[in-house]
């Protein structure tokens, strides 16, 4: 379980206990946290689940993204080099308190 | 005007096999679609994933999949349009009149919305400043490209379609390539030739940049590009293509009067009926009590939605349930000779 925060565009915090083995994708969709479309449903195919990790050290300490995830990222709304898609941070204990930035839109 | 029994919209898998199911109950219908492909969502962004969940299927792709749903409706002869979108519906004495983007108008008793998430379209730029020259000099597909003889044209994109132009362009354009990154997802050997036409000078190539504003006074003049660390650049263009791949938008579909939930339409589960008579939604744009996102429900749902058409489009007749198995008559209308 850890306890994740997603950060609207406009500001708006929003809070969740997500378990371990889901996304935070997941997380967000299951508890109507606005701001993440996932339109594929996680199938890291579409680039609207995507958020910026501000954090620099917490950035490091996610799990390396796999093949695929920065060329769905060209696709995504204004990507940064701290974008990650979100259906693709699987949760544990370590994730506890990581904080996500949603970009202005997905689409 | 085109008349008919039904006009589906979307040709996903969903779409697809409510038209078998028409076929089989013997009614015509007509398949519209915005992508230039019949697949959907399984050709788009899936063609060469395998998909594990289809009933008696182990193993298949996505273009494996649409191709045998291609072949299971063939019989039927089913027209469709393609790279066309629904724009319009209007209700007149309990038909449907509906338009496409391309002037086309069909008369029909029932639609069956299978959209997906929506219909396919390129991902613009999110630069305000962009969209006064959309579809003129600021432009996310190319339809003809002398137009860019001898001027110079600022490409945004990594994946081949940002690559293949640069490429083409070059030979008679001056070619700025912009990137977000060093890394690019286009094929291999195009990648290695935009390097190397980067290295002998014939395109300019530019990455860790992103689109920062469009500037000009009536026509296009420059392109200004940032990088994160926030220096920028200007570069004058003529034309400026964007090729970010595409999104799905729920696009004129929210415009009808149907009840709308996020990006989903309300049906009842016994026909797949939505708020107003005669319009069905099946598959992913689809939502009810325990919905499910998957291709087997889409089927499902296409077979009850298909029945529920029945009904206006032959108000004088009483549907009758039958088996492929067993009737001469499905049986004809497949072309089966026994």
């Amino acid at each position: 379980m850890a306890k994740i925060k997603y950060i609207e565009f406009n500001g708006t915090e929003h809070e969740a206990d997500v378990a371990n083995g889901l996304s935070v994708m997941e997380g967000a969709i299951q508890n109507d946290i606005p701001g993440i479309d996932a339109d594929c449903g996680g199938g890291m195919s579409c680039a609207t689940c995507h958020v910026y990790i501000n954090d620099d050290e917490w950035f490091k300490k996610l799990p390396e993204k796999e093949m695929g995830e920065d060329d769905m990222l060209d696709q995504a709304f204004e990507p940064k080099s701290n974008s990650r898609l979100s259906c693709q941070l699987i949760v544990s204990d370590d994730l506890d308190g990581l904080t996500v930035h949603m970009p202005e839109k997905q689409v | 005007m085109i008349k008919t029994d039904v006009v589906i919209i979307g040709a996903g898998p969903t779409g697809l096999f409510c038209a078998h199911q028409l076929g089989i109950i013997g009614l015509k219908c007509e398949i519209v679609d915005n992508l230039d492909k019949i697949g959907g969502q399984c050709i788009e962004l899936y063609p060469d994933k395998p998909i594990y969940d289809i009933p008696a299927v182990p193993k298949c792709t996505g273009e494996e999949l649409t191709n045998n749903l291609i072949e299971q409706i063939k019989p039927f002869n089913f027209n469709f349009h393609l790279s066309d979108r629904v724009q319009e519906l209007k209700n007149e004495n309990n038909k449907w009149f509906v338009k496409t983007l391309n002037g086309k108008e069909f008369e029909t008793p029932n639609i069956v919305i299978a959209g997906g998430v929506g219909s396919f379209e390129p991902r613009k730029f999110p630069t305000k400043s962009a969209e006064k020259y959309d579809g003129k000099s600021v432009l996310y597909s190319i339809k003809d490209k002398t137009i860019f003889k001898d001027k110079s044209v600022v490409i945004f994109g990594g994946g081949d379609s940002a690559l293949d132009w640069a490429i083409e362009l070059s030979n008679s354009s001056k070619v700025t390539l912009v990137h977000r990154r060093d890394e690019f997802r286009g094929a291999p050997a195009s990648v290695q030739k935009i390097k190397e036409l980067s290295d002998n000078k014939t395109i300019d190539l530019i990455t860790k940049y992103s689109i920062k504003d469009v500037k000009g006074n009536g026509s296009l003049e420059s392109v200004e590009i940032k990088s994160e660390s926030g220096e920028s650049k200007v570069i004058k263009a003529d034309y400026v293509l964007g090729f970010f791949g595409l999104i799905m938008q729920l696009g004129p579909i929210a415009e009808w009067g149907l009840n709308l939930d996020k990006k989903t339409i309300p049906v009842n589960t016994e026909n797949f009926e939505t708020n107003k008579k005669g319009i069905f939604a099946i598959g992913d744009i689809c939502n009810y009590p325990g919905k499910l996102k998957l291709i087997l429900s889409g089927f499902h749902e296409g077979a009850l939605a298909a029945r529920g058409c029945f009904k206006y489009a032959r108000p004088d007749e009483k549907y009758r349930f039958e088996f492929t198995t067993a009737s001469s008559t499905i049986k004809d209308r497949l072309g089966v000779k026994e």
